[in-house]
């Protein structure tokens, strides 16, 4: 910090957030059902609809799938996509999980 | 050795932009620049320039091809006219914004609606806010000369650089040039070094969305807003004027001949009346002060080189003893005025010059002007200034507008 930004064009090292942390003015939130959700099921990887069709990257390829909400934006097409509407769109604030 | 040849404006961009020696050309064919795109596409064919000649769909792409190869190090030159030049309109935003050194030729011709293939100043005019240098070349001479100088500013100061000329009246028109050696040229136009190296191993996002506020980047740096990165933008063009005049002055010393930096003067040292325009008009104006000085009237002439930056100061000086002054523009701002009228009042405004100034627009659309009608116009603006008519007044020159 304090540092001069010298730079004469606007330009970053790729990382998550360049664009700030987006989560924060989200008003509809991805939640996953596990009980649904089939690589948690069958227990092994597979599906991962919402990984591929996430336009945030923020979707983890893990068991169970896990949404970094500090990036995910709410849009939904996880939601869409998905196979056997594992994911559920809440409105933020009204379910706290 | 000197090496004069008889050529067009169009030839003279050509052999201009084969000195600089660009890595990439990307062009789109427009009537009146079309010449210069295919002598280019000729010289890469033939061996003579080594470059990459890349076929674009349109001049969008034309120039975000150079944008691309200019962000990896490439110099890079394309070049366009009229409503070429409105479709390049938001990638003309975006080469300023990302500092790129761009050079790029305008052969200036009218804008549709209605279709004209004639000249006129109208497609660079109303690019004026893009964020680019724009120059306005008298002659044939001063084309192929300025293109080495664009360059060189647009290197040094990360602004890319438009060189305008007008469609025919210069594009399409011989005359004597004088052709710089490359040696010399190679000398005056060191390498050209990116501000930002890219690679692979060391990757960066470029010009990703910036916020209202400043930010840390991932590695904790606080990093300029979107305004700041504005700011840099408009504090460079300011302090272009100054590398402008040097490369001018440094040109002059090497090869001898000087354009004026940011503007040139024709007898303006005791002149009562001073005639204004940019380009080709202003050539036109010097035949008209000499057809006015052998009448008795003290004329001289300021032709407009750079009109962004604009030459604040040196209109003041320039400009600062004329009792009267009239503006000839081939472009309007519609709604209001010519665009280098109201940039001139505005210069002057607190300063003690009073000269009240007649703005004519002229020449739209390959409309004639001749040098006679030039000369009227300057005496009847200062007729009216002697009889004490101190207002601002703006008339369309041969235009039935009745
Ligand atoms: S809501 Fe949109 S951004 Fe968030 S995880 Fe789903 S697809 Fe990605
Ligand atoms: S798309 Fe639905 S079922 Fe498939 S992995 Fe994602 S949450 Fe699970």
């Amino acid at each position: 910090m304090g540092k001069k930004d010298t730079n004469i064009s606007a330009l970053c090292t790729p990382a998550p957030g360049e664009a700030g942390r987006t989560g924060d003015w989200r008003d509809m939130r991805p939640v996953i059902d596990e009980t649904k959700c089939i690589p948690t099921t069958k227990g092994k990887a597979a599906c991962f609809l919402c990984w591929l069709y996430c336009p945030e990257g923020v979707v983890k390829m893990s068991i169970p799938v896990e949404i970094d909400l500090e990036y995910c934006k709410g849009c939904g097409i996880c939601a869409e996509e998905c196979p056997p509407n594992a994911i559920q769109m809440v409105r933020e604030g009204e379910i706290n999980e | 050795m000197s090496d004069v040849r008889i050529i067009t404006g169009n030839e003279a961009a050509s052999l201009g932009v084969k000195l600089c020696e660009p890595k990439v050309v990307a062009a789109y064919p427009i009537t009146p620049q079309s010449a210069l795109a295919e002598t280019l596409s000729r010289y890469v064919e033939g061996g003579e320039l080594k470059a990459e000649y890349v076929r674009v769909e349109g001049e969008h792409s034309a120039l975000t091809v150079c944008i691309s190869a200019s962000t990896v190090g490439a110099r890079v030159f394309t070049a366009t006219s009229s409503n070429g030049l409105l479709y390049m309109h938001e990638q003309l935003h975006w080469a300023a914004g990302s500092r790129l050194p761009i050079v790029m030729c305008c052969v200036n011709r009218g804008v549709g609606a209605p279709w004209s293939i004639f000249n006129d100043q109208q497609d660079s005019i109303s690019q004026r806010d893009t964020g680019w240098i724009q120059m306005y070349c008298r002659d044939n001479q001063e084309i192929i000369d300025s293109m080495i100088q664009a360059y060189r500013i647009a290197e040094e100061v990360y602004v890319p650089v438009m060189i305008c000329y007008d469609g025919f009246v210069l594009s399409h028109t011989m005359m004597p040039v004088t052709i710089p050696d490359i040696e010399s040229v190679r000398k005056f136009l060191p390498p050209y070094k990116p501000h930002t190296i890219l690679s692979p191993e060391d990757p960066r996002t470029i010009n990703s969305v910036l916020l209202p506020v400043r930010r840390a980047n991932p590695e904790g740096v606080l990093c300029d807003g979107y305004m700041e990165m504005r700011y840099k933008l408009q504090a460079a063009l300011d302090q272009s004027r100054d590398v402008i005049r040097k490369a001018n002055e440094l040109f002059a010393h090497t090869f001898g001949r000087n354009h004026g930096g940011m503007l040139w003067e024709y007898m303006t040292d005791d002149a009562d009346l001073i005639l204004t325009g940019m380009g080709s008009i202003a050539a036109e104006a010097t035949v008209a002060a000499d057809i006015l000085r052998a009448e008795g009237v003290k004329a001289g002439v300021v032709g407009i080189r750079v009109f962004r930056p604009f030459p604040k100061d040196d209109v003041i000086t320039a400009f600062g003893h004329a009792k009267a002054i009239v503006v000839f523009e081939k472009g309007i701002s519609y709604g209001y005025e010519g665009a280098l009228c109201s940039d001139l009042k505005a210069a002057f405004f607190g300063t003690d010059s009073k000269a009240p100034i007649h703005n004519y627009i002229a020449g739209l659309g390959g409309r004639d002007v001749k040098p006679r009608e030039l000369v009227e116009a300057g005496k009847t603006t200062l007729a009216a200034v002697e009889a004490g008519r101190m207002n601002h007044e703006i008339k369309w020159l041969n235009c039935y507008t009745g």
